[in-house]
């Protein structure tokens, strides 16, 4: 790794064969080792913070990651009066889940024996625990009272992929592949409690134990990424690849999948540009990889992208618009409706030349009316039938606004043109039944007014 | 604490509440109470319920009769969803016991099932009406085992029972309010008990909705089974159900709709007397407040 050459525009990029070395896990041991065990611990992220999301936990995580830091110095300064070495990792990774943990049940309990909510419960112990974790630690970095070396404890907080041994990534490998048994095991029993806790209860489930599992997952996730991206950062990781997942699908299994992928894509893709860009830590580029993934989904995802919203949009406006085209020809009794005619109503209606041209295009395309060379149109059998039944729809609607919700039928009209579009077949039933009633009978959709 | 009769033996504590509680019925009434017959679906004793420690429920004694649809009717805040939880064990009881054909719930609840308050979850979860079926066969299918075929088929027809089995494979955001309340039918039907609870399936659902739970809770009683319903539209109270448990803070008065749903017991129930109980709850948790 060049690890001393300062980034200038114009050298900044390494070549493609370095590149492409990297990316192919041939880019020296270290590399590899750090590649691998960031996309290890990516998919298991991914994958166990689904269950972290869909319980509505993404915050509580980061509160954990939070309270690890004085369990982390405490955890050393303990080994070390003890006579071991300090830096021990599994010590070191004990003392953060120790005191992760207790972050958390000292959220649950202000939760349950105060009336704090449970935002202002987070933020308290989450700010607190990590205070007493940055006072710890710089008590423990004066040499006045430890003698033993603190180097590296720091790194906790920002996390060192660098540092990673063969040792760290055979550990990931492990949680990695518990992650996944667990969830196979478990999925349907996590399920069950995270849509409906109290059903779960009701028949007979042992709720806590099983949300004591999601738990314990979780902190073991979440330990294991303080090294490679720090105790910040590392709830990113639970919390991105997951709320991703959940804008390509609307299936349990599949969002599972997709996390894990997205989870393993941003370990894998952060910590290889990482490598190649010399001084940008591996954790930040990791997050900033899935945040990528995430925005580019946010506009692209179908039916819950930003893209396919304004298409949605756009497409029910065509209609509704194209809709009052062929109302009005109904209405007039034409058959077609002249350039000048379409203009007037567009003026009506404060419709702009191209929208009014395109909800013209609109209605050929889908085969209501067929324009002319000066831009009328003419409206087809099916256009006019359809003009028919909207126009009936605006009069059912507003007939029963007057006689059932007593508005005055000078008042009816703006609601009844967003309504007499969205009516549904039973609606309409509904409404002809009600109207009936009081006498109201309205004659069907193409008698001749 | 000098607020609170804590002392029985003491005469002039003891006599406190009665005075203080026109409406609740006299202390003797407890010792003259009917044994409880393991008949009984249900048969609560001296229930009293509390959130932190304000009491939402005072002493409530009930024996349901088998195979009957029963009602519990009450004003907002009168405790209908509460008593139904506490029943099941979802919130804690303060006091008395609850009994399933004289068992306790714990050894009964295979037979019983639970139609939650459809607010009562998020209906952005990312599975379809189907998946929410097949949790009714969970205990079923019991541990780590996949949802089988065969179970998958039950669940269908639950759906169908409900009227929606085209419905099965949409992811539950995409139905209507009603037919979200239908696939909690649906999954309580796949539980197959004898005893359902369901909080107020009628709230919010159009008519079609309520038509197909009409038909479902008849099904259910004439296949001998029995269902407990908190219920908030009076009008078809009558119509809907065969007994009805009229309560505000302790039950005001319960039985067969002929016999019970009368004028006069639902001024008890919504009038403005038992106001009473609700002050003395408040007192309760304003002296829990000060002492703490």
């Amino acid at each position: 790794m060049k690890t001393t050459l300062a980034i200038t525009p114009g050298e900044g990029w390494p070549p493609l064969s370095e590149v492409l070395e990297i990316l192919a896990f041939r880019g020296g041991f270290n590399t590899s080792l750090v590649v691998a065990g960031t996309t290890l611990l990516g998919l298991a992220a991914g994958l166990i913070g689904v269950f972290a999301l869909l319980r509505k936990r993404s915050l509580m995580t980061d509160a954990l990651a939070h309270a690890t830091l004085p369990g982390i110095g405490l955890a050393f300064l303990a080994a070390t009066s003890l006579g071991f070495e300090g830096r021990s990792l599994p010590v070191l990774l004990a003392g953060a889940a120790t005191s992760g943990v207790l972050g958390v049940l000292a959220i649950q309990a202000l939760l349950r024996y105060t009336r704090l909510r449970e935002d202002a419960a987070i933020g308290i112990v989450l700010s607190v625990f990590f205070g007493a974790g940055v006072v710890v630690l710089s008590y423990v970095q004066n040499p006045a009272n430890v003698r033993a070396s603190p180097a590296g404890l720091n790194h906790f907080i920002y996390g060192q992929t660098a540092a990673l041994q063969p040792y760290d990534v055979a550990i990931m490998g492990a949680i990695t592949l518990g992650a996944i048994l667990a969830t196979s095991l478990f999925l349907k029993e996590f399920a069950l409690v995270c849509f409906n806790d109290a059903f779960a209860k009701v028949d007979g489930w042992p709720v806590s134990m099983i949300d004591l599992l999601m738990m314990a997952l979780v902190v073991v996730v979440t330990v294991a990424g303080l090294q490679a991206v720090g105790l910040i950062l590392v709830v990113a990781m639970l919390i991105i690849p997951p709320v991703t997942a959940r804008l390509w699908t609307d299936r349990l299994r599949t969002l599972l999948i997709i996390a894990a992928i997205v989870g393993a894509a941003s370990g894998y893709f952060g910590s290889v540009v990482s490598a190649l860009l010399p001084r940008k830590p591996a954790g930040s580029v990791i997050v900033l990889t899935s945040g990528a993934i995430f925005a580019v989904s946010l506009v692209v995802a179908p039916s819950r992208g930003v893209v396919a919203g304004v298409i949605k949009r756009a497409r029910l406006g065509l209609r509704i618009a194209g809709d009052h085209l062929l109302e009005e020809a109904h209405e007039r009794a034409a058959s077609s409706l002249s350039a000048d005619t379409v203009r007037e109503i567009a003026r009506l209606r404060g419709w702009s030349a191209p929208i009014a041209r395109g909800v013209c295009f609109w209605l050929s395309r889908a085969g209501f009316a067929r324009r002319d060379s000066n831009g009328g149109i003419e409206v087809t059998e099916r256009g006019s039938a359809r003009g028919a039944r909207v126009s009936r729809n605006h009069a059912l609607w507003e007939q029963y606004l007057i006689s059932y919700a007593d508005v005055a039928p000078s008042h009816v009209d703006w609601s009844v043109d967003q309504v007499e579009h969205v009516l549904s077949d039973e609606l309409i039933d509904d409404l002809e039944r009600a109207l009936a009633k009081r006498g109201v009978i309205l004659p069907p959709a193409g008698t001749p007014t | 604490m000098s607020a609170r009769p804590t002392n029985p033996t003491n005469p002039t504590r003891a006599s406190a509440p009665d005075a203080t509680l026109r409406d609740a019925p006299p202390t003797s009434a407890l010792a003259e109470r009917p044994e409880h017959s393991p008949q009984s679906p249900l048969a609560i004793h001296a229930m009293t319920v509390a959130y932190d420690r304000k009491p939402v429920l005072w002493d409530v004694d009930y024996d349901a009769p088998p195979n009957r649809l029963i009602a519990i009717v009450g004003p907002n805040g009168a405790g209908k969803s509460t008593l139904i939880k506490a029943c099941l064990g979802l919130v804690p009881r303060a006091s008395g016991q609850v009994e399933f054909w004289g068992e306790p719930y714990r050894t009964a609840r295979a037979r019983i099932g639970y139609v939650p308050q459809r607010e009562s979850v998020d209906w952005d979860f990312p599975v379809s009406a189907l998946d929410v079926v097949c949790m009714g066969r969970y205990r079923k299918i019991g541990w780590c085992r996949p949802v089988s075929r065969a179970h998958k088929h039950v669940a269908l027809d639950c759906l169908e029972r409900v009227g929606i089995r085209d419905f099965a494979k949409r992811q539950i955001s995409q139905l209507s309010g009603g037919q979200q309340q239908r696939v909690f039918l649906a999954r309580a039907l796949a539980q197959e008990a004898d005893l359902y609870f369901m909080d107020e399936p009628f709230a919010g659902v159009d008519a079609a909705t309520e038509r197909a739970i009409v038909g479902v809770l008849r099904d259910l009683r004439d296949a001998g089974k029995s269902v407990i319903v908190v219920h908030h539209d009076l009008q078809t109270v009558p119509e809907y159900f065969d007994d009805v448990i009229l309560l505000n803070m302790r039950v005001v008065a319960s039985g067969p709709v002929a016999q019970v749903f009368t004028t006069d017991n639902l001024h008890k129930t919504y009038g403005g007397r038992l106001t009473l109980l609700s002050e003395a709850a408040e007192a309760i948790a304003r002296a829990e407040a000060g002492g703490a």
